[in-house]
């Protein structure tokens, strides 16, 4: 806006601070219940505002697992965000890679049916796991794959959408470079790893952090395939905590969601600089 | 160092009845060491058979021949040349020494040698002091030098240059034509250069390849090319005004075939006071001339006067005699050049 006129500034303030407060305030809660204990949080009426001091005890049965008021078990969460980890940088890498040869595939070779192949990865796009969950369940657990990694990252590695991403910005390399690599005497994988590979970095760095969470954040997925809880992902041990019981103990609940919300958001704030470029520049 | 022989080379696209022809059976040869200039208007097919020769486009009948070598089924880098392209082609990532080193690194040239052959490239580029930094932080006459600094280091048998002055300024233009005017001389490498600028060309060549819609028109020296045009084509592209074409002059008067066109240049008609009867239309003031666009009945002329004579006014009439020796006769339905008898 170059208009500068008090009003309109502080309309699109507080506009601005409404929506932090929107996105910010469920989280601020979470952080607060967390370090509370269970007690209180059945206890403050209609919800506590005030961070308690169960800080470290409800982080270490959150995270280590421990003995609820009944007697029960809460899983521990480290084990979980491990498994969530693994999977999220399995499907991360082997996204980026598959998309990488097959755009680089599609763009650079001649091959016969070259563009039925490339509308066939384009019609997927409109196929996402949700969709076609029914078959591939039924292919994964004929292949034995349920509960195991391969399970919960290979569904997942195939991806219309960085292909497409990858073939956009391999189009926009120019020819000559191409030429100019042929002369030189590089063959196309030489000219791929040497050239390709490094050009692309920004937007593999996009896909990454993009991948990254979405590998992250798979729930439906999970909850189909893993029976055993060594196999489970932190995103469902969340609903895990919560299902069942009558009385939920919230503090451990919240707990677990902050920690399952660190590793994303890290990934967002060390990458956040490569990201943006890799969504805005076209430097080539 | 080799020479290059094109022998009835064709390129078309496509096949069969509906293929787009774009090159009519070239043949040319160039001698070893030799700097040859491919020169015509856009979409005459002059980048299409520069890149014939580099291996970038296939060659769809008759063979090229580098150094008494058939070269027709060879990679690009099998053919023993290298190419400076009009954008430069360099690699965005690579550090001005490593855009050099690439094709040697390729080649397992070892890295001493490597070393060596980029120091020397990059003294007689002046780019010493540019060997650390990326394209991107290099002017476009740098960016210029860097690749013709990555063609030298691969040492090849020829060289090839399509349009690579086209991205520069005027003066720069003017400067790095004779630093490859230098650089031939001191590395005697054949060279073929592609460019639509006829000027580039003139200066350039040791001799000259005309091209018209896939044809060669003419091949010749700069001097051959300007004062016996092989065709009208020819005539009008090459020297600045163009050559002035009469299809109705009085050619009896000058020794003409009945019917043919006659060709004088801008700069060969004397003012005299009395001679053809030309009405000045428009004036164009260069500083050192002054071209006088004038007609003659539906005949369009114009003539070079220099600084020192008064111009015509505009819409007056005044009179000019070709000079007898510079005239030019074009056959007017085939456009070939007819020697005078």
């Amino acid at each position: 806006m170059i208009e500068r006129r008090p009003v309109a500034t502080f309309i699109s303030h507080a506009v601005l601070i409404l929506g932090v407060l929107v996105v910010a305030f469920p989280l601020y809660l979470a952080l607060v219940a967390s370090t509370q204990t269970a007690e209180q949080i059945a206890q403050s009426n209609p919800v506590s505002m005030w961070p308690g001091s169960n800080f470290l005890e409800t982080y270490k049965l959150a995270l280590f697992g421990g003995e609820n008021a009944f007697g029960g078990k809460f899983p521990p969460a480290l084990p979980m965000m491990g498994i969530s980890l693994i999977s999220a940088l399995v499907i991360c890498f082997g996204k980026i890679s598959i998309s990488l040869l097959s755009a680089f595939a599609i763009v650079y070779f001649r091959f016969p049916f070259r563009n039925v192949v490339f509308w066939m990865i384009f019609v997927t796009l409109m196929l996402p796991v949700e969709v076609r969950i029914g078959p591939t369940y039924k292919v994964v657990s004929d292949l034995g794959m349920l509960n195991s990694y391969a399970g919960l990252t290979i569904p997942l590695i195939a991806s219309a959408t960085a292909t497409f991403l990858f073939r956009q910005f391999f189009l926009t390399v120019p020819d000559e470079l191409v030429e100019a690599a042929r002369i030189d005497g590089a063959g196309p994988m030489r000219f791929f790893w040497d050239v390709l590979l490094p050009l692309s970095k920004t937007s593999i760095a996009a896909l990454f952090v993009i991948q990254f969470i979405y590998g992250w954040n798979q729930y439906l997925w999970p909850l189909l395939i893993t029976t055993q809880e060594s196999m489970y992902p932190v995103v469902l041990g969340i609903k895990r905590l919560i299902a069942g019981e009558a009385y939920t103990e919230w503090n451990v609940v919240m707990a677990t969601a902050i920690l399952a919300m660190l590793p994303p958001a890290l990934v967002v704030m060390l990458m956040q600089k490569w990201f943006v470029k890799g969504l805005v520049d076209t430097e080539k | 160092m080799a020479s290059i022989t094109l022998k009835n080379v064709v390129k078309r696209y496509g096949k069969g009845p509906s293929a787009n022809q774009v090159i009519h059976g070239v043949n040319a040869d160039i001698k070893d060491g030799e700097f040859v200039v491919i020169v015509g208007p856009s979409g005459c097919g002059k980048s299409t058979l520069l890149r014939m020769v580099a291996g970038l486009e296939e060659i769809s009948e008759g063979d090229i021949s580098i150094g008494n070598r058939v070269v027709n089924k060879l990679e690009p880098s099998e053919r023993d040349i290298a190419m400076v392209f009009q954008n430069y082609a360099l690699y965005p990532h690579m550090s001005v020494f490593d855009n050099m080193a690439y094709g040697l690194k390729i080649a397992k040239v070892p890295v001493a040698e490597i070393k060596t052959r980029v120091d020397k490239a990059a003294k007689i580029l002046e780019l010493g002091a540019l060997l650390a930094r990326k394209p991107r932080e290099l002017s476009g006459g740098q960016r210029q030098r860097v690749a013709m600094g990555r063609a030298i280091v691969r040492q090849p048998q020829v060289f090839l240059f399509d349009e690579p002055l086209s991205n520069l300024d005027a003066k720069l233009r003017a400067q790095t034509r004779l630093e490859i005017q230098k650089l031939h001389r001191e590395l005697g490498i054949t060279s073929l250069f592609v460019t639509h600028d006829q000027v580039e060309a003139m200066t350039l060549a040791e001799r000259m390849i005309v091209m018209n819609a896939g044809r060669m028109e003419q091949f010749g020296t700069p001097e051959e090319v300007y004062q016996r045009p092989a065709s009208t084509f020819v005539a009008s592209f090459i020297g600045s005004p163009p050559m002035n074409l009469l299809k109705n002059a009085p050619n009896a008067q000058f020794g003409g075939a009945p019917g043919a066109t006659l060709g004088i240049r801008p700069e060969h008609l004397d003012v005299t006071p009395s001679g053809w009867p030309l009405l000045v239309e428009a004036i164009e003031t260069l500083g050192a001339e002054r071209l006088v666009y004038s007609s003659m009945g539906n005949e369009q002329l114009i003539v070079r006067i220099d600084e020192q004579h008064t111009p015509p006014a505009i819409g007056s009439t005044f009179h000019v005699t070709p000079r007898a020796d510079r005239l030019h006769w074009f056959d007017s339905t085939s456009g070939k050049r007819i020697e005078p008898r």
